[in-house]
């Protein structure tokens, strides 16, 4: 018996002439927690359909436990004791909590009477050896995410299983509940069984991890210990790129474009004023609920503040909706890109122009086809968005070159403030730093910019200040080359 | 994607979907031959080009303006009801304001009155089935389901329920005219609707903007469109269109009443979706309109020619081609959908 609980080697896998893998290796330790990252597209999830049995390999080995596999059925990976845990966590929302334990061994077991006694023995055992607590009788829609996940995995856990493999779990959670969730992975690991974590998000890697493997365009690119991993050599592998961290700070001291005075939101917050100075990248930071959006989308016109006043350039102004915001010069990139900031089935020229129409048509509203052309040539260019037809659907794009679609459509509005609610959420590495850097040239070239953001390095990284928010006020204000993540996440929560 | 050429192809701002006007080309193209083979010696003759050319402008000109609420993300169930309030307005002025018999000079200036009152109460129609939906935010079938009843109930109380004939004869010569003794004046009123907004939805800021919100309405709102105005706008526009086509039924039957029609809203709502209007909203084009508009004609015509195939099948066909028609957008565009997201 070897001591590990996965072996493959060499795995080929094409799809219609594409190579999504080119030849990969993983090996998990029992008892390891291992962590697989890499950026979308470099192949991760395909490994994890070949382990389970859901694709079969062009080419290579797997050795599962100690037994090898030419082919091999999802049917053999569960037995095996190989589990995975979806992003979607493949969970039935109408049926309660114990019936989506129990159904597999219901099912497995060919059984064709219904025994509620027997289902709940089986639910109960399932949360029992988690220590988890649940209403059995509730259905699982009204759960939240993160118990959800918990039942995919009790559930896992229910086949005996020897390997979990959890592809993005932390995806939709809140930072304590990742915390619980990586509690309850060390948990498992005390019992033996081995764990596979797919992320991308290099803090987790570097918390929860033993061992590591990156992945790049269906090929390894390093594996190793975590501990002799640093922040700098993972972004190389993930990026093949390298990239600087210095913070950024405007070349000098530009006139206050936008200020808000005293300025209250029923239920949102309250009596908050700061300035804004061309040329700044200010960064917004705070839990959910402190009130942080709510201010930003009041900036840009969506909500009217209920006291106070908000000045553009030293004049008061009423901003009275979306297009008088936008007519001062204000632009807001919303946080979920696929629902509210761009229209996915919709070309890439429209979703650039969408909000410059009237200025691009002349009389009669009849649209000037060679200024839109022109237009969207230039953002193109200038943005460098991954496409040669810019007529194809915007969903076409990877997330990061949407998000540059988004911009995009602000910039070619002649902006003189741009505000950003999660930038990069969604947003692979190496696009994350290019939209920094976009970002910090656009500063340079005298934008003032707001940037919300949960994510402390990014915050940390990109801003020229810092304001963090608690509770519908402003905490504390803060100068990112002074200060660290963990004092920023004090402050947010009120702990310090 | 083979084409890596580096020379970006000029942008277009319509998505192109020109593959399914294509298809209904062909289609239309398939049951014109079809009609042409089976009854050669009737369905060539002038004539009865001249009774299509009279037949499909009234539901045409609905099955425009519907359309135009269904790229919104919409629906217009209250063209009909639209049609007839204002046809009715229209025909209550004359019978008031034109005495039996009297001289075309004295009419002609009365029949302007009416038909530009009957615009009006096409207009206010629809502005009002927008504002429900618009501002007050309710789900457009719900709205128009309410205003199609309440514009019909309006017209019923006026009219008792009656139909109101005898009509100056002046308005229904007007209506029945025909350009070189062959095109009938509702012909060139229809190619005149489809040309004007055809444009506007291809060439002007209008299209874009329909396009968009009806695609994303959340994010049209933080794109700074302006929401409820373009909505009103729209339903504004499908209760003139609806004005239009009731004036036109009303030179037809040189009458108005509350339930002309009634049978027009499905086929309006069949029209709209043959002719690849997505019925989320989002998509469509006047063009593919159109052709569906003359699909359906040539077919309804052609089963005129056949004394022994019962009306009563007239629905079975209908429903078969507009379900055929589904089945194979979805498969087509399915297929192309998957490949596109391959590439």
């Amino acid at each position: 018996m070897s001591d590990n609980i996965l072996k493959v080697e060499n795995i080929k896998k094409s799809f219609g002439g594409v190579e999504a893998l080119k030849g990969v290796s993983l090996e998990i330790r029992k008892g390891e927690i291992h962590c697989l990252a890499g950026e979308n597209g470099c192949g991760k999830s395909t490994l994890i359909k070949i382990v389970s049995g859901v694709y079969e390999a062009d080419e290579g080995s797997i050795e599962l436990d100690g037994k090898s596999f030419s082919r091999m059925s999802p049917m053999d990976a569960i037995a095996r004791g190989v589990q995975v845990i979806y992003q979607d966590f493949s969970v039935f929302p109408n049926l309660t909590v114990m019936e989506n334990l129990a159904l597999n061994m219901e099912l497995m077991a060919e059984r064709k009477l219904v025994s509620y006694k027997r289902i709940r023995a089986i639910a109960s055992e399932a949360l029992a050896k988690l220590g988890v607590d649940l209403d059995l009788e509730e259905r699982v829609e009204n759960l939240s995410v993160a118990n959800r996940q918990l039942i995919a995995i009790c559930r896992a856990l229910l086949h005996d299983a020897k390997l979990v493999i959890m592809d993005e779990p932390t995806t939709a959670l809140t930072k304590r509940e990742v915390k619980a969730l990586f509690a309850i992975i060390k948990r498992l690991q005390a019992e033996g069984i081995s764990i596979l974590f797919v992320s991308h998000k290099l803090d987790e890697v570097f918390e929860i991890s033993e061992r590591y493997t990156i992945f790049r365009n269906g090929q390894n690119v390093a594996t190793g210990e975590t501990s002799g991993l640093d922040r700098k050599a993972f972004v190389r592998y993930m990026t093949g790129r390298e990239f600087s961290e210095e913070s950024y700070r405007p070349a000098k001291q530009g006139e206050v474009v936008l200020a808000a005075k005293n300025l209250s939101l029923t239920g949102a917050f309250k009596d908050l004023s700061f300035e804004l100075r061309a040329g700044e990248i200010l960064g917004i930071t705070g839990l959910l609920g402190s009130g942080r959006t709510e201010l930003v989308q009041t900036l840009f016109g969506i909500y009217k503040p209920d006291s106070g006043e908000v000045q553009v350039r030293g004049k008061r102004v009423r901003i009275r909706g979306v297009k008088s915001a936008i007519r001062m010069g204000i632009g807001y990139v919303p946080a979920d890109r696929l629902t509210e900031g761009l229209f996915l089935p919709q070309s890439i020229v429209r979703n650039i122009v969408v909000s410059k129409l009237d200025r691009l048509s002349g009389l009669f509203g009849v649209l000037k086809g060679k200024a839109i052309g022109a237009e969207v040539e230039k953002w193109v260019r200038e943005l460098s968005i991954a496409t040669n037809d810019p007529s194809l659907p915007v969903q076409t794009l990877s997330g990061g070159n949407q998000q540059k679609v988004v911009l995009a459509r602000w910039l070619a509005n002649d902006l003189s403030v741009l505000i950003l609610n999660g930038p990069t959420v969604g947003v692979d590495i190496g696009s994350k730093y290019d939209i920094h850097a976009l970002l910090r040239s656009l500063a340079e070239r005298g934008l003032a910019i707001i940037v919300i953001s949960d994510d402390l390095p990014e915050v940390l990284a990109c801003t020229s200040r810092i304001l963090v928010m608690r509770g519908g006020g402003i905490a504390e204000v803060l100068d990112p080359a002074s200060t660290t993540e963990q004092r920023l996440g004090e402050i947010s929560t009120g702990v310090a | 994607m083979s084409d890596n050429s580096t020379a970006t192809a000029a942008p277009r701002i319509a998505v192109p979907r020109d593959r399914n006007i294509l298809r209904l080309s062909i289609f239309l193209a398939a049951v014109f031959l079809l009609m042409t083979a089976l009854r050669p010696s009737i369905f060539l003759m002038p004539s009865n080009f001249n009774s299509m050319m009279r037949q499909f402008p009234e539901y045409g000109i609905m099955a425009i303006g519907i359309s135009l609420t269904m790229i919104t993300g919409g629906m217009d169930l209250a063209v009909v009801g639209t049609a007839n309030l204002s046809a009715i307005i229209a025909a209550k002025f004359l019978l008031a304001e034109v005495p039996r018999g009297a001289p075309p000079e004295q009419a002609l200036p009365m029949i302007i009155v009416a038909v530009l009152l009957a615009l009006i109460c096409g207009l206010a129609c629809g502005a009002f089935s927008g504002f429900l939906i618009a501002r007050m935010r309710i789900p457009a079938i719900l709205a128009t389901l309410g205003t199609q009843q309440l514009f019909t109930g309006i017209a019923i109380v006026i009219t008792n329920g009656r139909p109101q004939s005898r009509l100056p004869l002046l308005y229904s010569q007007i209506g029945n005219t025909e350009l070189w003794d062959f095109i009938p004046l509702p012909f060139v009123i229809f190619c005149a609707v489809a040309i004007i907004i055809g444009l506007a939805l291809s060439k002007t800021r209008f299209g874009p903007k329909l396009y968009m919100l009806g695609t994303n309405a959340k994010a049209a709102r933080f794109a700074g469109l302006n929401n409820e105005g373009i909505l009103v706008r729209t339903y504004m526009i499908s209760g003139f269109l609806s004005s239009i086509a009731g004036l036109i039924m009303m030179a037809r039957a040189n009458s108005a009443k509350a339930d002309y029609g009634a049978s027009y809203t499905m086929q309006c709502i069949l029209i709209a979706v043959l002719g690849g209007v997505d019925p989320n909203g989002g998509f469509g084009k006047i063009g593919g309109v159109t052709i569906a508009i003359l699909i359906l004609q040539v077919l309804s015509s052609g089963l005129n020619m056949f004394e022994n195939v019962s009306n009563f099948y007239r629905d079975v066909i209908w429903g078969g081609v507009l379900i055929i028609v589904l089945v194979i957008n979805l498969v087509v565009d399915g297929k192309a959908r998957r490949n596109g997201a391959r590439a």
